[in-house]
């Protein structure tokens, strides 16, 4: 019976690996999911998200009428040329709820003096002008985009929709989707001290 | 059981409402450029709804977008023009194929690298596979063999 133990086959010990093979690969798999579900978690991973293309570019070429009801001045590719302090742009519908979420970040930046611009995105123009009425005017100047033409050319896809311009005018971020507080501390404040 | 018969019923009865999605009010007279239009469209990824194409999403941007590569079509656009326009936008994402390039080489070797290495795995096995055939016996079995048969004849 001793002599058995030395009969075993040489690709043993080999073999006795491979049983282990399997387990390191679903463990391998596991810890891929497991950060895949950490970033879906705190943001970073997004498998839904469409990068913005126009990041270190300047925004294209647009002219936007006014709301005439708010007496706001109208936005243009212009108003985003040379400017003295990095601006936020913010397309924006008062048909979309996350813009009523969003909307608190947005008074609190107009009220520390950040300049905010707004572009209302194919919006009846009686019921964009009663969502600045109801809760409050954060921009200061409002293009209103009813084809919804000139936003397709900044590829947003969805409202809200914001981009962080630097002083020379072109494009430093996006986010798609409503500036929650955490965002506004996490990078909007970081990003616009940085580029002041 | 009857609710379920009902469900079937219904379900048997109904007109294919998804199949009939679409914006009649923005198709082009000229069928050839329309055909055209469709076949772009059909390239193009929904942004909203992803994983349907601009020609099958029923979303506003969808629409928007399909008006536009309409529009463009009738101008006398070529289709890669169509699709530069909407790719200048919306980038690699916007495309339901995806573009050959340094992040998506890996994505389109995938089948080569796994049929090369199924081939090289059956080209290793087979190589191995006299190895694990037949042998002779070791002195020690050979021993127990006779021992076996010696068993045996008594």
């Amino acid at each position: 019976m001793s002599d058995r133990a030395a009969e075993k086959p040489p690709g043993a010990s080999r073999r006795k690996l491979l049983v282990y093979a399997p387990l390191a690969v679903a463990a391998v798999g596991g810890l891929g999911f497991w950060a895949m579900l950490r970033g879906l978690q705190d943001g970073s991973f997004n498998p839904r998200g469409v990068p913005s293309v126009l990041i270190g570019k300047p925004p294209p070429e647009f002219a936007l009428p006014a709301l005439a009801t708010s007496g706001l001045p109208a936005l243009a590719s212009a108003d985003l040329r040379n400017l003295s302090r990095p601006v936020v742009v913010n397309f924006w519908a008062s048909w979309c709820v996350p813009c009523i979420i969003e909307h608190p970040q947005l008074m609190e930046l107009h009220r520390q003096g950040v300049p905010v611009l707004g572009v209302n995105y194919k919006d009846r123009l009686r019921e964009a002008q009663g969502f600045l009425t109801r809760h409050g005017n954060p921009f200061q100047k409002l293009g209103v985009d009813q084809p919804g033409r000139v936003s397709i050319d900044w590829g947003v896809y969805g409202v809200p929709e914001t981009y962080i311009l630097d002083r020379n005018g072109n494009i430093r971020w996006r986010w798609a989707g409503p500036i929650m507080p955490e965002i506004l501390a996490q990078d909007v404040r970081p990003l616009l001290a940085r580029l002041a | 059981m009857r609710p379920f018969l009902l469900l079937v019923a219904v379900l048997l009865t109904a007109t294919p409402a998804a199949a009939q999605i679409g914006d009649t009010n923005y198709r082009l007279g000229d069928q050839v450029q329309e055909q055209r239009a469709r076949e772009i469209g059909k390239e193009l990824r929904c942004l909203v709804c992803q994983n349907q194409s601009i020609e099958d999403s029923d979303a506003s941007l969808a629409r928007d977008l399909r008006r536009i590569v309409r529009e463009q079509v009738e101008q006398g656009a070529s289709n890669e023009q169509v699709m530069r326009f909407v790719h200048d936008r919306y980038g690699d994402f916007v495309l339901l194929r995806p573009p050959v390039n340094a992040a998506t080489i890996l994505l389109w070797a995938t089948p080569a690298l796994a049929l090369l290495g199924g081939i090289f795995t059956i080209w290793r096995v087979r190589r191995r596979a006299p190895g694990i055939g037949p042998t002779e016996l070791t002195e020690a079995e050979r021993q127990r063999l006779a021992k076996l048969q010696g068993d045996q004849r008594a």
